[in-house]
């Protein structure tokens, strides 16, 4: 049974079902008697001082139920919203935490920024009164980008923060990498933008909330990837509301991809309204709204510094980034551009003197924090383009520098210079696969050809390790973190044999229900069908610190394997009573306990039924029931590491480039479902291929106006601009959990931003181009051919 | 989307009353481009007319010379069309590039030319067949009719009723989608007519227009060479995240000579 339903069968998904047959659950589905409906008022400006909110007329309207303001919020006492993960930059100075109002106050700091929240009978009511809402703005001058932040004189997001300077961090030993540059033989730099992206999950966010005074309790129905984070947040540091007090449900979920691991402003305004109001209260983001209130993710600008010897070798890398956190900090906003970030750029390889500067800078953006990678890909693209860069400087081949640089094997579990230690990886192992299976040796032939047809062709690689399974909270915690972030999974078992397991991680898209059934139907023993996995109640779970950081094999499942055990160890004790045998002789396998050496058996489903219906028992060693809970809180990152190889052909007549063939060699450790499996390798490249070639979340420099704000203007990549996908795993077991597990939500985005602009440069390569920024659009790289004057004559 | 009445006349003259009836009242068609203004509250009429309940408006007629479609006809209709395939499959394939498959099932080529959106389609058709725009009061030349930036030649309440496109010797339509929109970032099509070449671009500036330097070229040889070196104007052309002027410019070309090369290689010549 196990091989067609254990660890390792691409069994199809119990949940797609009801998501493919229109039953899903989402929040937008929820309906609450008397439920009324709230649309929230926002800042046309990027900048401005806040004069005044009217809301006399508005309130008059038809159907209106309340209008709430900041100044209402302050007068319950609500606190802004807390920022989950700071950082301490240079010279122990803390990241700055200014306050972010749920509702702006005195000031709006980016076009979106919430002002006031209009609840009404109906939408259309809501929204007519939310247009005679009279706001009276100052308009300030904005800041956009992060190198217009820093200048002198530059406008201040924050009176009282004039340099606009959240943190200045640092990692790594400045010194020895200076000494490192000093006997350089060659040293490569390049100046580099990582673009800023909006996550855009396919069903936006949405909140319902709901009191009942007579319980004086409150539920929030929320599209959240971190249901009981948000419950602690908003309830702890917002609301002050007791823990007990709050049930917070994340049910079916449509895509996150970090976009709803934050806890938002809405969610908090919305669970106050309903008991201001009275009501139940539901807000739906529309997309366009999605746009000025999701927070978004990567913007950086980089320098980067690689110095080597004769032949190659890495000798030292000095990055310098500037990181944007928009106008506030969003709940994880400074630990991405930094723990995630400089933490990484060892990459796969032995570099040994390694120092990283960044300067995370407050705009009049939307907040900047954690999306698909987070951090990660933003390090394996410096990383990357920066070996790129030397290699073909020093004219040697791309995978030969790798390989002349990469970490052997044996050198496992390896101590990087940046506080990392990988415990296990092949990345070696991987590029060899990959070269084979695009046939890297036979790229001229290929390229000749397209030459033939008037295209520039181009081939990129990328190996890189990523640290995911977020996280071991004797790390995280010295690294900033105001909270664990192990995980917590029980498994009851009904008298029947049957078990609902009860996940602290949250599946929004990740197929958990299917996977979280696996590993249970492997480890006792019993089918699928008979397995219901629960998670996203905070009134059914426990506890959990929810699903991001392709945490939830590695850290949930981990959880759940140990809690499994655990069923295991109680289960024998009853089986030893009821086969009269001492529990030391009694072994578990494939869903029976049997005695060794003997026939006497009994099955999972005997020793359930015993468990709860405990005739004979022996009530004074054994308790009734058959359920356990485990809190796993792993010692390690994992590190999922790989090689990646893109083909391109670019038209030098419009700038247009096509990936035309795309392999991805992975290690994500042990693997579970390999459909799955293939299908989160395949949809993170994807979306990484969206940042190197589609999208870009573009401000207007001056007037800070959002001009990426549809799906007009911002491209996401679509289904006929990718070849077949090639996706094989390479696997090493993960040496410090049980299931061997690594993660493999990540590495898609992470490496194929760097993967894809590999193959462009290279592409572009004969013309003395060695960097092309993201998005490499049509224009972009019309741009630099004809700069390089080709392209002009007709094939 | 703020609430309005909502009518389905049968008849042409119900239609015209009813939008006679309200300055507010606005013409259905498909709703492609009307609907998502009315959710972002972009637009707000008194009353929807939706065209597509009179039969006469829906449809396509081939005569000797002329291919006639009715307003309230839709861009997969065009797209599939046998006849039109067959004398006239620029146009067939220019409605089957229009956005996805839900676009071109719902929206009208009345609508489009009513609209008159600067970055869609049809328009340059329009311009380089030399077509007719049918409406309630008369006929308008196409060289006439788009004016500007999402304004036509239509007076409040009139209502297209049919385009009327002669049949070209030849013609090729060349598209450079915008690469989030997939609306015509630049668009070009090439027509030698009865009366000589004629070539329209859309979507590069802010209304369709006709490219005189590009129809004089190929009116001395009808050959993409014949364009080779020409170098179009920046002005008047529009700027964006996807595309600065130059580029715009530099596209003009090279979807002429494109468009040139199509036409000549199809060697259909009616
Ligand atoms: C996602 C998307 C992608 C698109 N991509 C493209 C593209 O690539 N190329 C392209 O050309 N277009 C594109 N469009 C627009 C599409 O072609 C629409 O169909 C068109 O713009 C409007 O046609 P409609 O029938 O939907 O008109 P409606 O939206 O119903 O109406 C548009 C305007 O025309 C008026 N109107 C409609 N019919 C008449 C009539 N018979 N007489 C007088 N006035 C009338 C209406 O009052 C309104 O002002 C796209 C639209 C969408 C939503």
């Amino acid at each position: 049974m196990n091989a067609r339903t254990g660890i390792g069968a691409s069994l199809l998904r119990k949940e797609d079902l009801r998501f493919v047959t229109g039953r899903g659950n989402y929040v937008a589905d929820i309906q609450r008697p008397g439920m009324a409906i709230g649309v929230f008022v926002r800042s046309p400006h990027a900048h401005a001082r806040l004069l005044s909110i009217d809301t006399t007329a508005a309130k008059a309207m038809p159907g209106v139920v309340g209008i709430y303001t900041g100044a209402d919020l302050d007068a319950d006492g609500v606190g802004g919203l807390p920022c989950a993960w700071p950082v301490t930059g240079k010279g122990n100075t803390p990241s700055k935490e200014p306050v972010h109002p749920a509702l702006a106050r005195g000031k709006v700091r980016h076009v979106g920024d919430p002002v006031a929240f209009v609840v009404a009978d109906t939408m259309v009511q809501a929204k007519n009164a939310a247009e005679a809402v009279v706001v009276e703005y100052e308009p300030l001058p904005a800041v956009v980008g992060v190198l217009d932040a820093l200048k002198p004189g530059a406008t201040a997001v924050f009176d009282d923060i004039p340099d606009n300077v959240c943190v200045d961090w640092e990692v790594g030993d400045a010194a020895a990498t200076d000494a490192a540059f000093a006997k350089a033989a060659h040293v490569a730099r390049l100046s580099l933008v990582n673009n800023r992206l909006v996550g855009n999950p396919m069903e936006p966010r949405a909140a319902v909330a709901e009191h009942d005074p007579s319980r004086g309790s409150h539920t929030l129905w929320t599209t959240s990837q971190f249901p009981h984070i948000v419950k602690l947040l908003m309830g702890n540091f917002v609301l002050h509301l007791p823990q007990h007090k709050i049930r917070v449900v994340s049910p079916d979920v449509g895509g996150g991809f970090g976009v709803k691991q934050f806890h938002y402003a809405e969610e908090a305004v919305v669970t106050w309204a309903a008991k201001k109001a009275l009501r139940p209260v539901k807000w739906v983001c529309e997309r366009s709204e999605g746009f000025l209130s999701d927070a978004h993710g990567r913007d950086h600008v980089t320098e980067a510094e690689l110095a080597l010897d004769e032949r190659g070798k890495f000798l030292g890398l000095r990055v310098r980034t500037i990181a944007n956190m928009g106008g506030y900090l969003s709940t994880f906003g400074p630990n991405i551009p930094t723990n995630l970030y400089g933490l990484l750029l060892a990459g796969v390889y032995t570099t040994p003197a390694i120092y990283c500067e960044v300067k995370a800078v407050f705009t009049n953006t939307l907040p900047v924090d954690a999306y698909r990678g987070a951090g990660r890909p933003e390090a394996t693209f410096v990383l990357e383009r920066i070996v790129d860069v030397a290699a073909s400087e020093m004219g040697i081949d791309k995978a030969e520098i790798r390989r002349r640089n990469m970490i052997p094997p044996d050198a496992y579990p390896y101590k990087t210079p940046v506080m990392m230690e990988y415990d296990s990886g092949d990345p070696g192992g991987c590029l060899d696969r990959a070269l084979a299976a695009i046939d890297w040796t036979g790229f001229g032939k290929r390229r000749a050809e397209s030459a033939s047809r008037g295209k520039l062709r181009g081939i990129g690689l990328t190996t890189y390790i990523e640290a995911c399974g977020l996280a071991p909270s004797r790390i995280a915690t010295r690294l900033g973190a105001r909270g664990g972030l192990f995980e917590s999974a029980t498994v009851r078992v009904h008298p029947t044999g049957d078990v609902t397991v009860l996940m602290g991680t949250h599946s929004h898209g990740q197929g958990h229900e299917t996977t979280c059934s696996q590993i249970v139907s492997e480890r006792l023993g019993i089918p699928p069908e008979n397995i219901e996995v629960v998670f996203g109640d905070t009134d059914r779970v426990q506890f959990g610190l929810g699903t991001y950081g392709s945490r939830s094999a590695a850290v949930g499942g981990s959880a759940l394997a140990k809690a499994t055990d655990k069923v295991i160890v109680k289960g024998r004790k009853i089986a030893a009573h009821m086969l009269e045998a001492s529990e030391e002789d009694v072994t578990f396998a494939d869903g029976r306990f049997s005695v060794a050496g003997t026939d006497l058996s009994k099955t999972f489903q005997d020793v359930a039924l015993m468990a709860h219906y405990p005739v004979d028992y022996p009530l004074e060693i054994l308790e009734p029931g058959l359920e356990e809970q485990a809190f796993y809180d792993p010692v390690n990152f994992t590190f999922p590491c790989g090689a990646h190889i893109a083909e391109v052909e670019i038209d030098p007549e419009t700038g247009v480039v096509s990936l035309v063939d795309y392999v991805a060699v992975d290690d994500v450790g042990t693997v579970i479902n390999p459909m799955i499996v293939d299908g989160q390798i395949v949809g993170g490249i994807v979306q990484g291929v969206g940042q190197a070639l589609f999208e870009d979340c573009v401000y207007d420099e001056s007037s800070g106006q959002l001009l990426s704000g549809s799906f007009m203007d911002y491209c996401l990549p679509r289904a006929d601009q990718f070849p077949q996908i090639t996706v094989q795993t390479h696997v090493t077991p993960c040496t410090h959990n049980a299931l061997g597990v690594k993660g493999c939500g990540e590495v898609g985005t992470i490496a194929s931003p760097a993967t894809v602009i590999n193959a462009v440069v290279d592409a572009l390569a004969h013309l003395g181009v060695n960097h092309v920024d993201m998005p490499a659009s049509p224009n972009r790289v019309w741009r630099i051919i004809n700069d390089a004057g080709f392209g002009q004559t007709a094939k | 989307m703020r609430t309005f009445d909502y009518v389905r006349p049968a008849t042409l003259p119900e239609a015209l009353s009813a939008l006679a009836a309200s300055p507010e009242a606005r013409a259905l068609g498909g709703g492609m481009s009307l609907v998502p203004a009315l959710k972002l509250r972009l637009a707000a009429p008194s009353a929807l007319v939706d065209l597509r309940g009179i039969p006469e408006l829906r449809g396509i007629r081939i005569t000797d010379d002329a291919i006639v479609i009715g307003a309230t006809t839709t861009h997969a209709d065009v797209a599939a069309h046998p006849a039109i395939l067959d004398r006239l499959p620029a146009l067939a394939a220019l409605a089957g590039g229009i956005g996805d498959p839900q676009v071109r099932n719902c929206g009208t080529i009345g609508g489009v030319v009513a609209n008159n959106d600067p970055s869609a389609d049809y328009p340059a058709a329009l311009l380089a067949l030399g077509a007719s725009i049918e409406t309630s009061r008369g006929s308008h030349a196409a060289d006439d009719f788009f004016t500007g930036m999402f304004e036509t030649a239509l007076a409040p309440g009139e209502i297209v009723t049919a385009i009327r496109f002669p049949i070209p010797k030849q013609a090729a339509y060349e598209k450079f989608k915008s690469p989030a929109s997939r609306y015509a970032l630049v668009g070009v099509f090439v027509a030698v007519t009865a009366g000589g070449v004629r070539v329209a671009v859309t979507g590069a500036a802010s209304c369709v227009f006709r490219a005189e330097m590009i129809e004089s070229a190929l009116g001395e040889r009808l050959a993409p060479e014949s364009l080779e070196g020409l170098r179009f104007s920046t002005d008047g052309l529009n700027a964006d995240m996807h595309a600065d002027a130059p580029f715009r410019a530099h596209l003009i070309g090279v979807l002429a000579r494109r468009a040139v090369s199509k036409l000549l290689a199809t060697g259909k010549v009616n």
